[in-house]
């Protein structure tokens, strides 16, 4: 079923009784050559490269839940690649181009929207960090500028200009960047998995793996064995509690992740705006709510849920920088598990058992990563060789001391 | 959350901060044999279970003491919490 112009106008005039399920139900198969254990954003990316790109059909990507359940039905949308260091960047400059064509490629409304994200700048040493940050945007072949106070006066009137601590200087502003709906993008490549001959199973969870020799035959699951040539697993806040099914101790710890969303207002906020004196980032979704939120919760958590401190934190970052939402009432906050490596990069590698692969370490950025990190993990599972984009994201790298620390705060996860 | 300090009582947990897996306590001696992968295991390993976790909190912002505490990840409910030098005395006596 292809989505178009004239279906839409057709459906309307004759009652929405022509549409369809966008997937199909199947029960497992005995075997495929590769299973890709968890069907959020990631897995279910990698379903979709794997089948469409890397022309791999026999593939199965197994769900404990339901598709789109966890931290890709959970974000807060933005989609940038503003990062700094050399291991990142390419990577997720890489993930905005794919992020650009997105909507023509797997043929559904992700609403992908490039209204740009404007970091602000408060101190004349944030102005050079954030110009440093700039250049190694450009180099990386995105784009960036650098804005002085009267250009961010001149896009966001509304802020607070002379807050006698946090006082804005001005901005670095990528217009590429924007947001998505998260939901249809995990919706887009589950159909465009299925439509290549993807097994999508859901209500199946990995209970274990088959490992004969150092190598992975196949997982064990609540709805049977499923044998496997190669498994790729992608479950994000998960990853600590699935791999050591596999024997593995990983470098991560799982934390909470809050965001929060408003009632419904007039269009105010038209881009994506940061406090650069706190954890704060704000957007405003199609609807009209503020969709907003900050700092992970710092502490090892698996409940899908936060705590008050951190709520107080948002809300006081988000008024120094922008006081007139102090009026909106926020409508609902919600939470997710970011699996939090030691230097606040992600993982896409091969692991120590043969044939098992791990795509994950994705902190709390991994929506915006969410095609290029399906792209590259699919070319990783199909051709055995990362992708040049990721030759940095290796496993071991914290062993052999060549870790990405955007940050540089060191092995304590909840800083980065 | 409420820690429930030993020396002071029940304290909100917004007057510490937390530093990770208690395990952190027992740093591997430099000088051993395979210290270097003793150290990649102390410094970057973590079992991070989903469950009881026993981990460093710091009262920053009350009497500077480190504790371990007994907290359970999946409900965020607090068992106890001792004094983490009580906790490094028993180690050290341990290895003794």
């Amino acid at each position: 079923m292809r989505f178009s112009g004239f279906r839409v106008v057709k459906e309307a005039l004759t009652g929405h009784k022509g549409w369809k399920p966008l997937w199909r139900d199947p029960d497992p198969q005995p075997a495929y050559d590769i299973v890709i254990v968890g069907g959020g954003g990631h897995g279910l990316a990698t379903a979709y490269y794997l089948a469409n790109t890397f022309d791999k059909p026999r593939v199965a990507v197994l769900e404990k839940g339901w598709l789109g359940g966890g931290n890709i039905g959970r974000n807060t949308t933005i989609v940038r690649s503003n990062y700094l260091l050399p291991g990142n960047q390419p990577f997720y400059e890489f993930s905005l181009k794919l992020w650009e064509g997105l909507e023509q490629e797997f043929n559904f409304n992700a609403m992908m929207s490039q209204r740009g994200i404007l970091n602000l700048i408060h101190s004349d040493a944030q102005r050079d960090a954030y110009r440093r940050r700039g250049n190694a945007m450009l180099l990386s072949g995105a784009d960036a500028e650098l804005l002085d106070l009267a250009a961010v006066r001149d896009m966001y009137p509304f802020l607070n200009f002379d807050n006698a601590r946090f006082p804005i200087r001005g901005g670095l502003l990528q217009r590429r960047a924007g947001t998505a709906r998260h939901d249809a993008v995990a919706w887009g490549f589950a159909r465009g998995a299925d439509l290549a001959g993807v097994d999508l199973i859901q209500n199946c969870e990995v209970t274990g793996f088959r490992i004969e020799n150092g190598t992975v035959k196949g997982v064990e699951t609540t709805r049977g064995y499923v044998g496997a040539g190669k498994v790729g697993v992608a479950v994000a806040g998960s990853t600590t509690r699935v791999m050591e099914k596999a024997g593995l101790r990983l470098p991560i710890e799982s934390q909470g992740l809050q965001a929060f969303v408003s009632e419904g207002l007039k269009p105010a906020i038209d881009g994506v705006i940061t406090f650069g004196a706190g954890h704060f980032y704000i957007s405003q979704s199609d609807k009209g709510g503020l969709v907003f939120g900050g700092d992970i919760e710092s502490y090892n958590s698996y409940a899908q849920r936060g705590n008050l401190p951190v709520v107080e934190d948002v809300m006081e970052c988000g008024m120094a920088m922008l006081p007139g939402i102090g009026r909106a009432r926020v409508l609902r906050s919600w939470g997710g598990i970011m699996d939090m490596t030691m230097d606040g990069s992600p993982i896409i590698d091969r692991t120590p058992v043969q044939g098992l692969y791990l795509n994950g370490g994705w902190c709390y950025g991994g929506f915006k990563a969410t095609p290029a990190s399906g792209y590259t993990f699919a070319h990783l599972l199909a051709t055995d060789t990362p992708h040049p984009v990721t030759t940095a994201m290796r496993l071991d790298r914290f062993e052999r001391g060549h870790l990405i620390d955007e940050k540089g705060a060191g092995a304590q996860p909840n800083l980065h | 959350m409420i820690i429930p300090h030993p020396l002071l009582g029940p304290r909100d947990s917004q007057e510490f901060t937390i530093m990770g897996d208690a395990k952190l306590l027992a740093r591997p001696d430099g000088l051993a044999d395979g210290a270097e992968a003793a150290f990649f295991d102390y410094l970057y390993l973590r079992d991070n279970p989903a469950g009881l976790h026993r981990e460093l909190w710091y009262h920053e912002q009350g009497d500077r003491s480190w504790l371990v505490v007994t907290r359970d990840t999946l409900t965020h409910e607090i068992l106890g919490a001792e004094l983490a030098s009580d906790v490094a005395r028993r180690l050290a006596e341990g290895a003794a």
